[in-house]
């Protein structure tokens, strides 16, 4: 059984949707709308404190929207219970679980615990099926009965994924899934978020690597949206160069003929 | 961090858990035979078991024991067992769920201030009020201090929004200040000459033990107990941070605060019957990590069991190290258990 088979993206459509701390006020992030139609990829990008991982959180449920609404197959979240969300979206965060002796496999059993009922959560056959789909999906199987505490930081990251698939989410939220991973782990990811059926909203450092894996771009700065739509369009060298207080240039690379994004400090702060 | 590979995978689950269970009960009815027995007065563990299947149902066994022996194992030295059992089993319980909710692997029924409101009440007893509710009077006081405490440390966690984990435990360590303090005071306006009953309090005993108080305890350690092992996996998940146990459908300030209201159930009524017994609660789900592995479905039962086993011995040590006198439970758990924690930490440098 693979997990392809029974999962499916779902519409991701957000209204007007912004969001301040309860207390102090200023806004984190202001109003922004968007779609996302089922099994795109969606990537989050801009400078830090823009407001990526607020964003994030607002379609995880973490936080409670100050105005707008995110629905997810044409559902509000905040209308559901939050273990019917947890059905539905899965996300793979930064958090660095403390070493409580967990293994692997219990890690990844965690993902099942929103669809179990009934005292204290047995898995049923069906849970450990899919626990072993997502296992051997992210090629975990060797390491089963590993703590989470022995892994590399690659190893970890694709623990937690596994863990999101065995949620069998619709929508799945990644934050920095390539931070700190080696280039071969960070091309495994990608190659992932590729290939999985699901809609996938993810917000990364690179904007190389979001070019190269999003179908559409939402770039932020300061709270606010600056543009939505495919890469091309909304990472212009002129919205770059603005956004991010660098000189951005796109480049064609030879002899494999694609686009690349390239940086440098424009000209007054390199004789800073 | 790089993986090791030469790390031991612990025991394969199924089999290993059922050996670990029946190892684990056998060594309590063990523990439990060889408590009962030793003492002042000697008596067989055939003697022991006798005296027991002769309550169950009178006659069973031909009584070829004294009166006065039948009343040391039945009157004196079961019930002190049995609260050394469920004084242990419950802190264990309740060390290891806070544990998974603040994910400090530091915590303890006694960091949050509830042990401090359980002295508060306690002292109040011995040394201001009398024992104006009779026998009862210290535990019943000792147990509202507690729940008392707890209440401020959710009034001040809601006051300084202190829900995320590690400002509870703040917010608890100053509420156990605060509290303590108060305690001191009521410790400095009291008779001096009475003030060693508080000192004796405060280390831990159980030989106050009658059967008709076990019930309390037994209660409450049966319905909270049952109540945090059917949460098992939302303590898993607690493990693993609080944005993604969010996302695993778990609404994690208030289970966070349900826990530990729970918690404080268990350890005000602990306190009250056996006084401020430590680091049990923090050491047991240690080992018993170390033994079963971090899923808290095996963890919660096997702290139960090992923190039983290990008060029982605690007990045995406290009566028989300075016989005839008994020495403060408290005392012996303090120095095994901070023993034994440092040898956790070396072996953890280790690993």
């Amino acid at each position: 059984m693979s997990i392809g088979a029974n999962s499916s993206g779902a519409d991701l459509s957000v209204r007007d949707l912004s969001w301040a701390p309860a207390r102090g006020g200023t806004p984190l992030l202001h109003p922004v709308s968007f779609e996302v139609q089922a099994g795109r990829v969606m990537g989050v990008v801009g400078p830090n404190g823009a407001g990526k991982t607020t964003l994030l959180r607002l379609l995880y449920r973490f936080h409670k929207p100050r105005t707008g609404s995110v629905l997810v197959g044409g559902e509000d979240i905040w209308h559901l219970s939050a273990r019917d969300v947890a059905c539905r979206v899965a996300a793979v965060l930064q958090e660095h679980p403390s070493d409580f002796a967990l293994t692997v496999s219990e890690i990844v059993a965690l993902g099942r615990t929103p669809h179990r009922r009934g005292f204290g959560g047995a898995a049923g056959s069906r849970d450990r099926d899919i626990i072993h789909a997502a296992l051997a999906r992210l090629e975990l199987h060797h390491l089963g009965d590993r703590h989470l505490g022995t892994l590399s930081g690659g190893e970890r990251q694709r623990v937690m994924v596994a863990r999101a698939l065995a949620q069998e989410p619709h929508l799945l939220i990644l934050d920095e899934p390539t931070n700190h991973l080696d280039i071969r782990h960070q091309l495994e990811v990608l190659e992932l978020i590729r290939t999985l059926p699901l809609t996938i909203v993810t917000s990364l450092h690179d904007l190389n690597l979001a070019a190269g894996v999003c179908d559409d771009v939402l770039l932020l700065e300061s709270g606010s949206c600056i543009g939505f739509g495919p890469p091309r369009d909304v990472l212009s060298e002129a919205a770059l160069s603005g956004v991010f207080g660098v000189e951005a240039r796109r480049e064609r690379l030879a002899p494999s003929n694609t686009d690349h994004l390239t940086f440098h400090l424009s000209h007054k702060e390199t004789h800073l | 961090m790089t993986a090791d590979v030469g790390t031991p995978v612990p025991m394969r689950r199924k089999g290993g858990t059922v050996a670990f269970v029946l190892c684990g009960l056998t060594l309590l009815l063990a523990s439990l035979s060889f408590a009962i027995s030793v003492g002042a007065v000697a008596v067989p563990a055939g003697t022991v078991w006798g005296v027991f299947l002769n309550r169950l149902s009178p006659g069973f066994v031909e009584q070829t024991w004294s009166q006065g022996r039948e009343a040391i194992v039945w009157n004196i030295r079961f019930p002190r067992a049995l609260l050394a059992m469920m004084v242990g089993a419950g802190l264990a319980l309740v060390g290891a769920s806070l544990q998974a909710v603040t994910r400090n692997p530091l915590a303890d029924p006694h960091l949050l201030g509830i042990s401090s409101g359980g002295a508060f009440g306690a002292i109040l007893a011995l040394l201001h009020t009398g024992l104006f509710l009779g026998l009862l009077t210290v535990p019943l006081l000792a147990f509202a201090g507690a729940l008392g405490a707890t209440a401020i440390v959710l009034a001040v966690s809601r006051f300084a929004d202190a829900t995320s984990a590690d400002r509870l435990v703040l917010a608890g360590v100053a509420v156990s200040f605060i509290v303590m303090a108060a305690a001191n005071v009521l410790i400095f306006l009291g008779d001096p000459r009475a003030t060693h009953t508080v000192v004796f309090w405060m280390l831990g005993g159980l030989g106050l033990a009658q059967w008709d108080q076990l019930i309390y305890p037994l209660v409450i350690l049966c319905i909270c107990g049952a109540w945090l092992v059917s949460r098992s996996a939302a303590l898993n998940a607690m493990t693993v941070g609080d944005e993604t146990a969010s996302t695993l459908g778990i609404p994690v300030a208030r289970f966070r605060l349900v826990v530990f209201v729970v918690g404080a159930l268990i350890t005000g009524v602990m306190v009250a019957f056996s006084g401020i017994i430590g680091f049990v609660g923090l050491m047991v789900p240690h080992v018993v990590r170390m033994l079963v592995g971090g899923d808290y479905r095996r963890v919660l039962p096997g702290s139960a069991l090992v923190g039983a086993i290990l008060l029982l011995w605690a007990d045995i040590a406290a009566r028989t190290v300075m016989a005839p006198e008994d020495m403060p439970i408290g005392i012996v758990t303090g120095l095994v258990g901070g023993v034994g924690f440092i040898w956790i930490l070396a072996r953890k440098r280790g690993a």
